[in-house]
């Protein structure tokens, strides 16, 4: 495990050089700019719009760079062929992926984190003393980032078999399939023929559902969100990245790198 | 010699290709060879013969279609003999956002070595590639030249029994060059096995106790470099200075090549002493009188086109 970390620690660091987390100044400029505007124009609900906004912003800076640079931690590494030194080292093939994938959730974590707390400062400032009702905010932000590890996941797997492009395109789908699962679910129609009902219910199971981890609406009007979510989700999420990144590791066990 | 570092036997290589990769094409044919613990073995052949593909194999960033290689008695799949070996990639490319020594700080770590250990390590390293001085300047920075350094020094970080190098000196200047035929020369004299990959054949012979010569995905033999490439000397040549026009040269001189008052004149080995006396009488000054040798691109061009002509003997043969 201690390589996983040496993978991880240099995947972060390769961030952080490459200035991946300039987005913070952006989205703290947009917090700013907001939390004074709203503060200006709405009367009551100033709240609802400053986590609206914020964790709006949060789970859309996320999703951009868990996808773009997701897909990015194999297929740059395989196209320089900065892979090649690495791997003659005694490093196994999935360790450099776990290390991957750890190195860019440790970055999400970062950057989520920091503009986490530009939104609670913001909500600061439209509303001083913050109450217990708020610490909703903070367990929907720790659903985006379980929602981001998921996507990563995805990410990965498809870059270890197929090329950049295509790799955004299937995960960014899947992430949108993944918000109407329940829809899927539930999709009642006579005309739809039984097979093609119990088809749609057993795809609507095995895709990820990441309609689970929205409680935007919950956290925007300070509502407790339930302990058994949090455990459920946490456990749905870890089950799912371990799936994924477990066929990720399979596929490139055996890739040939050219 | 005491034993085996490297043993390959019958090493074959397919790359699928075209729409749904049902095609074939073979990269690699049965390559069988050994190289022996200490020995500095070349890995001769033109671009696209399979040498790179070989090294790739024995590192495992491909798979073999057929065949099995062993290193130090460990089948190639076993990742945890990477310890005891040292790579350095073709062209090599590395995260240009770091410096050369967070690079081998950074690869130092998956050898479990101390913190100090590694500091000092990756100082010597630096030192013995000759970029003391530019181990804090990032990646991006480095020329091809010092990229090449850096990968020699990644190569031999953690002390490797067995080092294997895909085309070390290219990109270098003579300067270069000459600084990584000296770092392979005095891995060599630590003992260590050297398998490195080249179309030169001036390296091959100045570093190698043998090579093998590869050629269309096929090994077309291994011995001592002279040995194997079967050199013949074409004659000689005599490197002269003449400033006359004297009749008595006049011969000699519309056979040669001229280069301002410089000519180079290629004579048979047996006319090498009449042609000598005859220039000296003339006032000519000779400056030199070397051996001309096949150069290994004739031989590779010999090889290539005997591979053509079986190949189109076999295709005239199928009709």
């Amino acid at each position: 495990m201690t390589r996983v970390g040496v993978v991880a620690w240099n995947t972060f660091r390769e961030a952080v050089r490459d200035r991946v987390l300039y987005n913070l100044v952006f989205f703290a400029l947009l917090m700013i700019a907001a939390a004074i505007l709203v503060g200006q124009i709405s009367i009551e609900i100033e709240q609802t719009v400053i986590v609206t906004l914020g964790l709006s912003a949060i789970s859309v800076i996320g999703l951009l760079m868990a996808v773009f640079i997701g897909v990015g931690l194999v297929s740059k590494e395989m196209d320089k062929r900065t892979l090649y030194a690495l791997l003659s080292k005694p490093v196994r093939r999935w360790e450099f992926l776990l290390g991957k994938f750890g190195g860019l959730l440790l970055t999400l974590t970062v950057n989520t984190a920091a503009m986490a707390a530009g939104l609670f400062a913001a909500l600061w400032y439209v509303k001083h003393p913050l109450d217990r009702g708020d610490s909703a905010v903070l367990v929907a932000v720790y659903f985006i980032l379980l929602k981001l590890a998921l996507v990563v996941a995805l990410a990965l797997l498809f870059s270890c078999y197929t090329s950049p492009l295509l790799a955004i395109l299937f995960t960014a789908g899947l992430y949108v399939a993944g918000l109407f699962v329940n829809e899927m679910r539930d999709l009642q129609s006579a005309t739809m023929a039984p097979g093609m009902k119990a088809f749609l219910r057993w795809l609507s199971y095995l895709l990820p559902n990441f309609r689970n981890f929205d409680v935007m609406a919950s956290a925007a009007h300070g509502r407790a969100i339930p302990g058994m979510l949090l455990a459920q989700n946490t456990a749905y999420a870890a089950l799912y990245c371990a799936i994924v990144l477990a066929a990720a590791a399979t596929i490139f066990s055996r890739r040939n790198l050219k | 010699m005491a034993g085996t570092a490297i043993e390959i036997e019958n090493l074959t290589k397919d790359y699928p290709f075209g729409f749904l990769h049902l095609k074939k094409k073979r990269s690699l044919e049965g390559l069988t060879m050994t190289v022996e613990d200490g020995e500095v073995f070349g890995f001769l052949g033109p671009n696209g013969a399979g040498k790179s593909t070989t090294i790739k194999l024995l590192m495992s960033l491909i798979f073999p279609t057929a065949g099995t290689a062993r290193i130090l008695g460990k089948p190639i799949s076993d990742i945890g003999m990477h310890r005891d070996i040292g790579y350095l990639p073709e062209q090599p490319y590395f995260y240009d956002y770091l410096t050369a020594a967070e690079l081998l700080d950074y690869f130092a770590r998956f050898f479990d070595l101390k913190a100090t250990e590694r500091r000092e390590r990756v100082g010597r390293m630096l030192k013995k590639v000759g970029l003391e001085t530019a181990g804090k300047i990032q990646l991006r920075k480095y020329s091809k030249g010092m990229l090449q350094r850096v990968g020699l020094a990644q190569a031999i970080l953690h002390d490797p029994k067995v080092v294997i190098l895909d085309e070390p000196m290219s990109g270098l200047d003579p300067l270069g060059r000459r600084e990584v035929r000296d770092i392979i020369l005095e891995l060599k004299r630590e003992g260590r096995t050297i398998l490195f990959s080249t179309h030169i054949l001036s390296d091959a012979e100045m570093l190698c106790d043998r090579v093998g010569v590869i050629v269309g995905g096929k090994l077309r033999g291994v011995g001592a470099p002279d040995e194997i490439v079967g050199v013949k000397a074409h004659g000689m040549e005599i490197l002269f200075e003449y400033a006359g026009e004297g009749a008595q040269a006049s011969g000699l001189l519309s056979q040669a090549t001229r280069t301002g008052n410089r000519y180079r004149l290629q004579v048979e080995e047996e006319k090498l002493y009449a042609t000598l006396e005859q220039l000296r009488g003339a006032g000519a000054r000779i400056l030199s009188v070397t051996q001309v040798k096949a150069s290994l691109e004739e031989y590779f061009m010999h090889l290539v086109e005997a591979d053509r002509a079986q190949a189109a003997a076999v295709e005239v043969h199928g009709k």
